[in-house]
């Protein structure tokens, strides 16, 4: 018995002894200690910091949004530097700058000095911290600023310019139509394209064909296509009186239905109610090309004597114009899309550019109180005559003097039509 | 009352717009955004306006021409053949559905000397409109009808897209016969106009380096092409965007104010 209890005891020993030197043994094939590898290894050097940083409401927005500026950190000199190469700006955030930690709300390039955070909370405080990055990993975290609070704006300062144009303009506008209420004689020249639709229409009436107006192939929330539905009611009227056909093919549902309403009227202004039926404005299709090559055979097919395209266009302008040439119609064009404008006059005979689309349907209907709108519109055109002299003028003589002032101001003249 | 409702409606939302632009702050930030999701809501429904009207008028043509029984007969046995014949069809169907149509287009014009009516189109496109609709409701194995490998993607893919593409392609053709008209040498303008594109479109290619090379850099083709765009091309465009710019308020003001009427048969 003691024998075996001494045996065990000593193997007990044994096992003991070679498992302390096998760990022994492990330890000293384990790595090295933590501290030790930093004593070794390359340590990434961190760049400098990003400094002067702060953050404010961004200014001019409906809240939910704060922006965060810096000043530059010294290494951010270029991404081919020599040196520490600062890639990045970290923008990291908090609510709590002692008891949160700070996690990444984004990322802004090199040579940055703005962030804007889009998802704040205008109920919540927050801290910031700005941490400049360096290509060889190196980190540099800069104060942390805060507190900051989003909040929506009553006022979009960044819009003051476009406002006080808007009044200026506006307001001339308005007391052209007061002044020809008053009875007031106004001169608007001639626009030939316009003084063109009566012909077009009559032509149309005496060798029996339709008259075919394309709306533009947007939808009613673009002005264009209001313009367009617009001189589409005069148009129809006119139509109306003479007894001619008149085929409207649009692209979207809703204008389908508000030329429908606005030929309609037409008809009942001039007395024929009974002449109006609602198989004059078809629905086609939404989608361009489909619409173009519906357009292309009704024109191919039913060759009417005048076209008109009255709205907003794209591609497929040249298109329909030039098979409405190749079939001899009289075309009448007018639109507000300036990259089309070109493809309308090579291929119409006619054609309203930019502003006398808008001014077509006062044109038209020789209302004092319409055409002082238009006379309104001078005003405008004055502002922009003026200030672009006066941004011509200062920009070179800023070039030719090298005057810092003058360039000043020139940038204020500039910057008083940028939209924000 | 039908005419004033319109008119407070459009002023009502048109000042709301305005204000919306210069002022973030609620209750006008939201109520553009309600406004534009009515819009949209509108449009949305509308479409089934478009569609019902464009199948009626169809099938109108059809039925006076005695053809609603062809247009059933072809739609019934396209779909047979679409979707339990797909082994057969396999990389066929749009050939199919191209000489389908080339066959319609065909009869149409044959017999359009006696019957006056484009009957072939509108069943091309009831046709159309059936078999999309089938496509896109019924055969797209729980999936969304968009994904790739569903009918209606395939039917999109090889049939509607060569055909948009074919349409967009026939602009080169135009361009060049528009360009012919615009650009003959009538008058001072017009010769200016030739000029002016004749040296932008050789500058815009490598040959008029090519033929310029010997010229220092700035005053070589490409430069000169540069300068007629950047500079009176700019100047042009700039002012015509001005003009429209002031076009846009003016008109927005008429219609919000009442002014503008035309639309609801004029001033009575």
């Amino acid at each position: 018995m003691n024998r075996s209890f001494v045996r065990s005891i000593l193997l007990l020993l044994a096992v003991t002894a070679w498992a302390v030197f096998a760990v022994a043994q492990d330890d000293t094939t384990q790595p090295a200690p933590a501290d030790t590898l930093q004593e070794t290894a390359p340590v990434a050097e961190a760049p400098a910091p990003a400094t002067n940083v702060r953050g404010e409401d961004t200014p001019g927005d409906e809240g939910g949004s704060i922006t965060v500026f810096w000043d530059q950190s010294a290494d951010d000199t270029g991404i081919d530097a020599e040196g520490i190469t600062v890639i990045g700006y970290e923008i990291r955030r908090t609510i709590d700058a002692d008891n949160v930690p700070f996690h990444s709300v984004g990322f802004a390039a090199p040579g940055s000095e703005r962030f804007e955070d889009a998802t704040t909370s205008d109920d919540s405080t927050y801290y910031y911290v700005v941490v400049t990055a360096s290509r060889d990993g190196g980190r540099a975290e800069s104060d942390v600023i805060g507190p900051v609070q989003s909040s929506p704006q009553w006022f979009n300062t960044n819009r003051t310019n476009v406002f006080i144009i808007g009044l200026i303009i506006s307001a001339a506008i308005l007391y052209f139509i007061a002044s020809a209420r008053k009875g007031k004689q106004l001169f608007i020249r001639r626009i030939a394209g316009l003084e063109a639709v009566h012909d077009a229409i009559g032509r149309a009436t005496e060798m029996g064909r339709p008259i075919l107006y394309i709306p533009g192939i947007q939808d009613m929330d673009d002005v264009q296509t209001v313009a367009g539905v617009t001189i589409l009611g005069y148009v129809a009227r006119t139509i109306a009186e003479y007894d001619t056909r008149i085929d409207v093919p649009t692209s979207r549902s809703i204008v389908m239905s508000t030329a429908r309403e606005t030929i309609k009227a037409a008809y009942i202004s001039v007395g024929r109610p009974d002449a109006y039926s609602d198989d004059a404005v078809h629905y086609v299709t939404d989608e361009q090309f489909g619409y173009v090559a519906a357009v292309d055979g009704i024109m191919v097919r039913d060759k009417p004597a005048t076209c008109f395209y009255m709205g907003a266009f794209f591609a497929e302008s040249l298109i329909m114009a030039e098979t409405g040439n190749s079939i001899g119609a009289i075309q009448i064009a007018g639109t507000a899309m300036p990259a089309q404008l070109p493809f309308f006059v090579a291929a119409c005979d006619y054609t309203l550019i930019g502003e006398e689309l808008f001014a077509a349907s006062a044109y038209l209907s020789n209302e004092p109180k319409q055409l002082g709108s238009l006379k309104g519109q001078d005003v405008g055109k004055l502002v922009a005559m003026l200030a672009i002299l006066a941004g011509v003028g200062l920009f070179t003589l800023a070039q030719l003097t090298g005057a810092e002032t003058i360039n000043n101001a020139a940038q204020w003249v500039q910057d008083q039509f940028l939209l924000n | 009352m039908k005419r004033e409702i319109p008119l407070i409606i459009t002023a009502l939302i048109g000042i709301v717009f305005i204000i919306q632009f210069f002022i973030p702050h609620e209750p006008f930030h939201s109520l553009s955004d309600i406004f534009s999701d009515w819009f949209s809501i509108i449009q949305a429904c509308a479409i089934w306006l478009g569609a019902l009207n464009l199948v009626k008028l169809s099938l109108d043509k059809i039925g006076k021409q005695g053809m609603i029984a062809v247009g059933s007969a072809v739609s019934l046995a396209l779909l047979v053949a679409i979707f339990y014949a797909p082994g057969f069809l396999a990389g066929r169907l749009p050939l199919i559905l191209f000489l389908l149509a080339f066959m319609l287009m065909f009869a149409g014009q044959y017999s359009r000397s006696r019957v006056k009516e484009d009957w072939f189109l509108s069943v091309s496109t009831v046709v159309s409109f059936v078999i999309i609709i089938i496509a896109g409701f019924a055969f797209s194995n729980g999936r969304q009808f968009l994904e790739p490998g569903t009918r209606f993607d395939y039917l999109y893919q090889y049939v509607y897209s060569p055909l948009s593409a074919t349409m967009f392609a026939m602009l080169a053709f135009f361009v060049a016969s528009a360009s012919y008209r615009a650009f003959r040498a009538r008058n001072k303008e017009a010769t200016m106009l030739l000029l002016a594109a004749f040296f932008v479109m050789l500058g815009r290619v490598p040959l008029g380096d090519w033929l310029t090379s010997f010229m220092p850099e700035g005053a070589r083709l490409s430069s000169l092409a540069d300068w007629v765009m950047n500079f009176p091309n700019a100047a042009g465009q700039r002012a015509i965007m001005i003009g429209i710019a002031l076009g846009v308020v003016s008109t927005s003001l008429r219609i919000i104010l009442g002014i503008e009427r035309s639309h609801l048969g004029g001033e009575s």
